[in-house]
């Protein structure tokens, strides 16, 4: 007897999650399974849906032969990515082919954004236009991104008040100073300043994002003073920090924060701190794990919750079992050694990328482990990559190739299974790190994909 | 790539004599500065240590103390129930380290240090002292390839919840990281005749103090909770006075069992080994004896199999010595079971998680793998082999009651944190609402350390927010020291999932 449901989404992030709930508003009875807790915690927690569109030609035309044959060329010889693009969807027809937005289409990707919005609600801003919004990251850069936490609005790079960042020195990988002067440099059209105060000093050196973002939850006391009160103090000297073209000295009017300004209560706790400083706060989207992915998760899986949807993380998906004219029946999952069998009329796979593990590789191949779906790439490894790092990398589009139905399709170009579709980062052709299109194309193929196993198990 | 091949040709062809000196590709060895660590000595070795070894009868003691043991009471790690016939000059992962430590270095290469465990702990996010999971797991264990390092105290801090386990994306085996660590640093370093070991062998060993109560079960109930006695036993052992001990049953489920004459139904096609664990047995047999009664009515012949604690407590408090004594008489008779075509069913979801995971990854007894293969948590083997839906689907509660559901820490990794919400979901009667994803905060002996108390409530503090904020105000979790937990900070009556589905199916 196999657990079963009409659509089963196999993966917990984005994609899969707007799968599921695309296809539950189908009228499809869905079920999702994910390996281990999602990899949204893992995520910035910026929606972004396409920010530049890099070269997939050099300059100058390559000699003959693979892509290592080009590696060589001075990097100069390429073209800088188009962009940033002021609206992604007006870039999309200049992707190549093979891009997921170009298969599936740009209203895919106006509907995925379209159900975000809807789920994410007040905690998120963007959804009045198409255009992207300039974020400032915590590498000191500004990334053009869709949807933004609201807890982000006031660092807008686009807004021209005075800012103050401020960093703590514990928070090793968040220099503000540092983080300050690369927004200079990049010429961002506002004054401002980075100061390193002290507060975290009270927790261990190495104190966790949630641990501070609990204490500042709970307004725990910090040497006989609230967090949030303390946090406040120790900024304040610093109000005064940026000096603008002529010398003058500004108040700043909005503060920067390391994302980690509450959990549940981080409207609350933002408040406060405004309040006492007089100034705008907002936070900064940091490394993963980060607290807005987290706050992300919370949110998705709550949706989730509300739609209907059954979910379960813990035990991974480890094979398939096919019926004789080609469809997939049930799929395995691993319950600490014994397989039991999950079936369902049509299944998502939405399992990442290659750092996601939805792709596995070695030095043979690269293969998606649970349906054996074909991945092209070329049979020598050295061809799957090219000299300069941040170049055009063959690999970075490794995936499964979907058909207009986000169905899987195998190197003679048709749909390997009627009923398996795919979602997210296991869907190659998208090189997602250097176009910003990472969360997008999660949308668009998740919408798609859960729309079509919705139809098809429903048919 | 040809130019590997000529690499290993003449690596393994040509200089094969002198290979030995060499390190081959794909085989780590020790390197020159790697001293084996042992977690706990063998029996044999350290008679100075059985002097403390008071606590209840050992029949396997004596066997398992005539046989070498690869790592620390754990045996080899790798041989499974053939480890007696392997030949010993064959490859073996273990031989790496040749003192016996369990060879995690796999383990500890696939952290990529992401820190995703970190931010998913309880006791990180509470307490200032702790440097979280990932420095626990695999930082130390790298650590203390070197001789001159000691096993940081901070790991009896982990209240062994396991959630890093669950967030890890490379599946580092955190938890197994943990459990040796804690296990070598009770052992090497913690003074035997301290307050705080006694008071934790005491914990650990619950099984043993639950039996000698149920002897008398009023007087235990009233005298645990007496508060002069409370007094004393904060001050003199550390165990906090804030906590309610549980109240011990009249009838033991075994008791309760043994007077209706065992089975009921006899099915040889449909047969489960109950493992009811201590808590089931001595606290709440109502648990137990709401199982037997689903079981039998969906045709299952229950059978209730000879058994000790599953371990859990004397994990989290590494005592893992006296885990491996009780897990030896647990999986002897849970083998004996499955050889008669039963599959093993508990009720606590700890005690699942013990039989399936932490025994294969830390003992080498026979038959320990094919006891984790064959164990399921209650309401996951019926979900999986009954048709629950349907069962349910014209079911309904008498008494209509809302409940505020929370899922314990262990049945998270099982992928049972769901199960309860989504098996009554579509009762008449029953509203069942997920109280969140935060710990419950006790993690079994954890809460009941004077010392840690304070933390434990803070890390539960979100739960009672939500439960508080939760419409039902009945609690519910599958979790014994959970449920105390959720009472204690709510004061709700807290039920066991098979209790209300013994109800709604009118069992």
């Amino acid at each position: 007897m196999a657990i079963d449901s009409d659509v089963l989404v196999v993966g917990g992030g984005l994609a899969a999650i707007t799968a599921a709930i695309s296809a539950s508003r189908e009228g499809a009875d869905v079920r999702l399974v994910s390996h281990k807790a999602s990899t949204l915690r893992q995520a910035s927690g910026l929606i972004d849906a396409l920010g530049y569109v890099p070269a997939t030609e050099p300059a100058t035309p390559l000699r003959d032969g693979p892509p290592t044959a080009g590696r060589e060329l001075d990097r100069d010889e390429w073209p800088d990515p188009e962009g940033p693009l002021a609206d992604p969807f007006e870039g999309i027809e200049r992707l190549p082919e093979t891009h997921p937005y170009r298969i599936v289409g740009g209203d895919a990707l106006r509907e995925g954004l379209d159900l975000f919005d809807e789920l994410a609600g007040d905690a998120y801003r963007g959804s009045h236009t198409d255009r992207n919004a300039l974020v400032p990251t915590f590498g000191g850069s500004v990334k053009p991104t869709a949807r933004y936490p609201a807890a982000a609005e006031a660092g807008l790079a686009s807004d021209d008040r005075p800012a103050l960042i401020v960093g703590f020195r514990s928070l090793t990988e968040y220099d503000a100073r540092a983080f300050a002067g690369r927004l200079e440099a990049a010429g961002v059209p506002f004054d401002v300043a980075g100061a390193e105060v002290e507060f975290a000093e009270a927790f261990r050196a190495d104190a966790k994002v949630t641990r501070l973002a609990k204490a500042l939850d709970h307004d725990e006391a910090i040497d006989a003073t609230p967090a949030r009160e303390a946090l406040a103090k120790a900024v304040a000297p610093h109000l005064h920090d940026v000096v603008d073209e002529t010398g003058g000295v500004d108040r700043v009017e909005r503060v920067g924060f390391p994302a980690f300004l509450g959990d549940d209560r981080g409207d609350e706790v933002r408040a406060e701190l405004a309040d006492r400083l007089g100034a705008d706060v907002f936070e900064i989207p940091m490394g993963p794990p980060s607290l807005p992915g987290l706050r992300l998760e919370d949110r998705l899986f709550d949706a989730l919750d509300a739609e209907g949807v059954r979910f379960e993380t813990g035990n991974p998906v480890v094979g398939i079992e096919t019926e004789s004219d080609g469809r997939v029946e049930t799929v395995a999952v691993d319950r600490n050694g014994r397989e039991t069998p999950y079936g369902a009329d049509a299944f998502v796979l939405a399992t990442g990328g290659l750092v996601g593990k939805g792709l596995d590789s070695d030095r043979e191949g690269v293969r998606e482990p649970v349906f054996d779906l074909h991945v092209e790439q070329p049979a020598d490894r050295y061809e799957w990559f090219v000299d300069d790092a941040f170049g055009d990398q063959p690999y970075a589009r490794f995936g499964v190739r979907p058909d207009e139905r986000a169905r899987p399709v195998g190197g003679d170009g048709e749909a390997q299974y009627p009923n398996v579709f795919a979602a997210g980062g296991v869907v190659g052709g998208a090189d997602a790190a250097r176009e910003k299109s990472a969360s997008g194309v999660s949308l668009a193929t998740g919408i798609v994909a859960g729309r079509q196993a919705a139809t098809e198990a429903t048919q | 790539m040809t130019r590997d091949t000529d690499d290993e040709t003449d690596g393994t062809g040509a200089q094969s004599d002198e290979s030995e000196g060499r390190a081959s590709p794909g085989v780590p060895t020790a390197g020159r500065d790697e001293q084996p660590s042992i977690s706990v000595p063998d029996d044999g070795e350290a008679p100075e240590a059985d002097a403390t070894t008071g606590h209840g009868e050992s029949p396997a003691a004596g066997d398992s103390a005539e046989r070498p043991a690869t790592d620390g009471g754990v045996e080899s790690a790798t041989g499974g129930s053939e480890s007696t016939e392997l030949d010993p000059d064959a490859y073996d992962p273990v031989d790496v380290f040749p003192g016996g430590d369990l060879d995690l270095r796999d383990g500890a290469d696939s952290c990529y240090k992401c820190t995703s465990c970190d931010t998913a702990c309880p006791v990180a996010e509470v307490d200032d002292e702790f440097p979280g999971p990932k420095f626990q797991g695999p930082e130390q264990w790298r650590l203390k390839r070197k001789d001159d390092h000691d096993i940081d105290e901070s790991i009896t801090s982990c209240s062994n919840c396991m959630r890093c386990d669950d967030a890890c994306p490379s599946s580092v085996p955190l938890s197994q990281m943990h459990n040796e660590a804690r296990g070598q640093f009770v052992e090497s370093q913690m003074e035997k005749l301290s307050v705080e070991y006694v008071r934790n062998r005491i914990l650990a060993n619950y099984h043993t103090s639950a039996r000698l109560a149920s002897v008398f079960p009023r007087t235990a109930s009233f005298a645990m909770n007496f508060g002069p006695v409370r007094w004393v036993m904060e001050k003199a052992m550390g165990i906090p006075k804030e906590r309610d001990f549980p109240e011990f049953a009249t009838e033991t489920f075994r008791e309760w069992w043994k007077a209706r004459g065992g089975a009921q139904v006899e099915n040889p096609d449909k047969r489960v080994a109950y493992f009811h664990g201590c808590y089931s047995n001595y606290n709440t047999p109502e648990v137990g004896k709401a199982m037997v009664r689903v079981y039998e009515h969906f045709g299952y012949e229950v059978m209730v199999p000879p058994q000790k604690c599953s371990g859990t407590p004397m994990f989290a408090n590494g005592m893992l010595k006296d885990a491996r004594r009780h897990a030896e008489t647990n999986v002897e008779s849970l083998i004996e079971a499955i050889g008669e075509g039963a599959d093993v069913i508990a009720s606590c979801t700890s005690c699942s998680m013990s039989l399936r995971q932490e025994y294969p990854e830390l003992f080498d007894i026979h038959g320990i793998e094919d006891v984790s293969e064959h164990t399921y948590e209650a309401l996951e083997y019926l979900r999986i082999n009954e048709d629950l839906q349907g069962e349910l689907a014209d079911a309904r509660l008498a008494d209509e009651q809302s409940f505020a559901y929370h899922a314990p820490c262990h049945a998270r990794n099982q992928g049972l944190s769901r199960q309860a919400v989504e098996t009554f979901r579509d009762v008449d009667g029953v509203t069942m609402e997920d109280v969140g994803d935060s710990c419950s905060g006790i993690s079994g002996t954890y809460g009941w350390k004077e010392e840690k108390y304070e933390k434990s409530m803070e890390i539960g503090e979100e739960m009672f927010e939500h439960m508080e904020d939760a419409e039902g105000d009945v609690g519910m979790t599958e979790c014994p020291t959970c449920a105390m937990q959720m009472e204690h900070g709510t004061g709700y009556e807290i039920k066991h999932p098979l209790q209300l589905l013994e109800e709604t199916v009118g069992a």
